[in-house]
C-alpha cells in the first residue's frame, strides 16, 4: 500500500494512505499515513456507519494540508476484535441422511445465500473459482481429502485455496441472511471455521494435505492462518 | 482466531524503504479530483480475477459499483465489504464530500491492486507507474489508498 503511495507521489499525485498494521505503515513511511486500528478487511472501520466513515476520511484528508512529510498519525478510535465472539446463527436441519453432513449443510444454506445476494449482492461470496451451484460438490471434494483421498484425485474444482475461499464466501454470505445484522469483523469467519461442517471438513483436508507432505502453498491458504 | 494474531503474523514482514521519497503538495481540496486506490483485489465480475502474485491492476468504473473481492489471502474479514463496499472503497462518502463542497469531484475511475505481495519490484517499476499515469491523465489530484 505505502509502496503505491511513494510511486504515485513521484508521478505528481498527492496521496494519503490508510493502514491497519501499525508497524508496517511506520516502516514504509508513506508521505501521509493514517493508522487506523481496525480489523483487517475494514479500513474505513464500520460498515454501514456513514458518520464514522466520514470521521476517518476527514482525518485522512486533513493530512493533505500538511506542508511537509512523511507523517503518520493515529486515528483516535480503535475497533477491537473480540476474538471469542462467534456469529450466532442457526444452521439448517439435516435433510438428506445419505449425504455427508457438510454436503447436506451446504445444500441447505442455498436459500439463505440467495436471500443475502438479493439484498446485498454477491460481492464477497462465490465466483473466484466456482458458482453457487457447485458449492456442495466442492465441499464433498474436501470431505474426501479429509478422509485420505489425495487432493489431486478428490475432484476439487480448481485451485484449492480459491475453491475453499468460495466455500467460505458462500457460507458467510448465507450467514448475513441468517443473522439479519452486520456481523462484527471475523464473527462470520469464526462461525464458518468453528461451527459448520464445511469449515471442519476444510480444516481436516488442510491437516491431511499437510500430513501427506504436500507443498505448504497448496494447503496453507485454505483457511485463515491462525485457525 | 483473532485479528491481532493475524496482524502479528505480518507485522515484521520486510518493507521497502525509500531514501528520498517524493512529496507532492496538492492544491486546495475544494478544487481537487479524488480517486481511491485499494489493495483489496477488487474487480468487476467481467474482469479477470487476480492470480497469486499478480502485480497488475484493475481499473474500476465508479458508475458500475459491482466490484467483487478477489484475493489469495484468507487473512482478512470479508463480511464488512459484503454488506457495505464503502468500508473499503468509500465512493458514496466521497460523493457526499462533493455535495458538501469539501472536494470538487470524484474520479470516474479508480484502481485496485492485490495486497499480500512479497515481490514488489514490478509494482514499483511497472504497474504502479502505469496506474499513476492513468489517474494523472484523468485529471486526478489526490489519491486515497485503502488496504484490506
Amino acid at each position: 500500500m505505502s509502496v503505491l503511495a511513494h510511486v504515485f507521489e513521484a508521478a505528481g499525485l498527492a496521496t494519503v494512505a490508510l493502514g491497519s498494521i501499525h508497524s508496517q505503515i511506520q516502516r514504509t513511511a508513506p508521505p501521509r499515513g493514517l493508522y487506523c486500528d481496525f480489523p483487517l478487511g475494514r479500513p474505513l472501520g464500520r460498515p454501514g456507519d456513514a458518520v464514522f466513515q466520514h470521521r476517518v476520511l476527514a482525518h485522512a484528508l486533513d493530512l493533505l494540508e500538511r506542508a511537509e512529510g512523511p507523517t503518520v498519525e493515529v486515528f483516535p478510535d480503535a475497533i477491537a476484535d473480540d476474538a471469542g465472539a462467534v456469529l450466532a446463527c442457526a444452521l439448517p436441519a439435516r435433510h438428506d441422511a445419505a449425504l455427508a453432513p457438510a454436503v447436506d449443510e451446504a445444500r441447505g444454506l442455498r436459500p439463505a445465500f440467495d436471500r443475502a445476494v438479493a439484498r446485498y449482492g454477491d460481492r464477497a461470496g462465490t465466483g473466484r473459482a466456482i458458482a453457487p451451484d457447485a458449492v456442495p460438490d466442492a465441499v464433498a471434494s474436501f470431505v474426501a481429502v479429509g478422509k485420505g483421498t489425495p487432493w489431486k484425485q478428490a475432484g476439487i474444482p480448481g485451485v484449492p485455496a480459491r475453491v475453499a475461499q468460495d466455500i467460505r464466501g458462500y457460507y458467510e454470505t448465507a450467514a448475513l441472511a441468517l443473522a439479519d445484522h452486520t456481523p462484527a469483523a471475523w464473527e462470520a469467519t469464526r462461525w464458518f471455521v468453528q461451527r459448520t461442517e464445511a469449515g471442519a471438513a476444510i480444516a481436516r483436508a488442510r491437516d491431511a494435505m499437510a500430513a501427506a507432505g504436500e507443498k505448504q502453498a497448496i494447503w496453507f491458504y485454505l483457511l485463515p492462518a491462525d485457525s | 482466531m483473532a485479528d491481532r494474531d493475524l496482524k502479528a503474523l505480518t507485522a515484521e514482514i520486510d518493507c521497502p524503504s525509500f531514501e528520498r521519497p517524493a512529496f507532492t503538495r496538492p492544491g486546495p481540496l475544494s478544487l481537487a479530483t479524488v480517486a481511491v486506490v485499494t489493495t483489496a483485489s477488487l474487480h468487476h465480475p467481467d474482469q479477470p480475477d487476480f492470480a497469486g502474485g499478480d502485480t497488475s491492476h484493475r481499473v474500476l468504473d465508479a458508475a458500475r459499483r459491482d466490484w467483487v473481492l478477489g484475493h489469495w489471502s484468507p487473512n482478512f474479514d470479508t463480511s464488512g465489504y459484503a454488506v457495505d463496499p464503502n468500508v473499503v472503497l468509500p465512493l458514496d462518502r466521497l460523493d457526499e464530500l462533493v455535495t458538501a463542497g469539501r472536494i470538487a469531484r470524484v474520479a470516474d475511475h479508480h484502481l485496485a491492486y492485490a495486497g499480500n505481495q512479497f515481490e514488489l519490484s514490478a509494482i514499483r517499476l511497472d504497474s504502479g507507474p502505469a496506474g499513476a499515469k492513468l489517474l494523472v491523465d484523468e485529471g486526478v489530484d489526490v489519491v486515497l489508498l485503502t488496504p484490506v
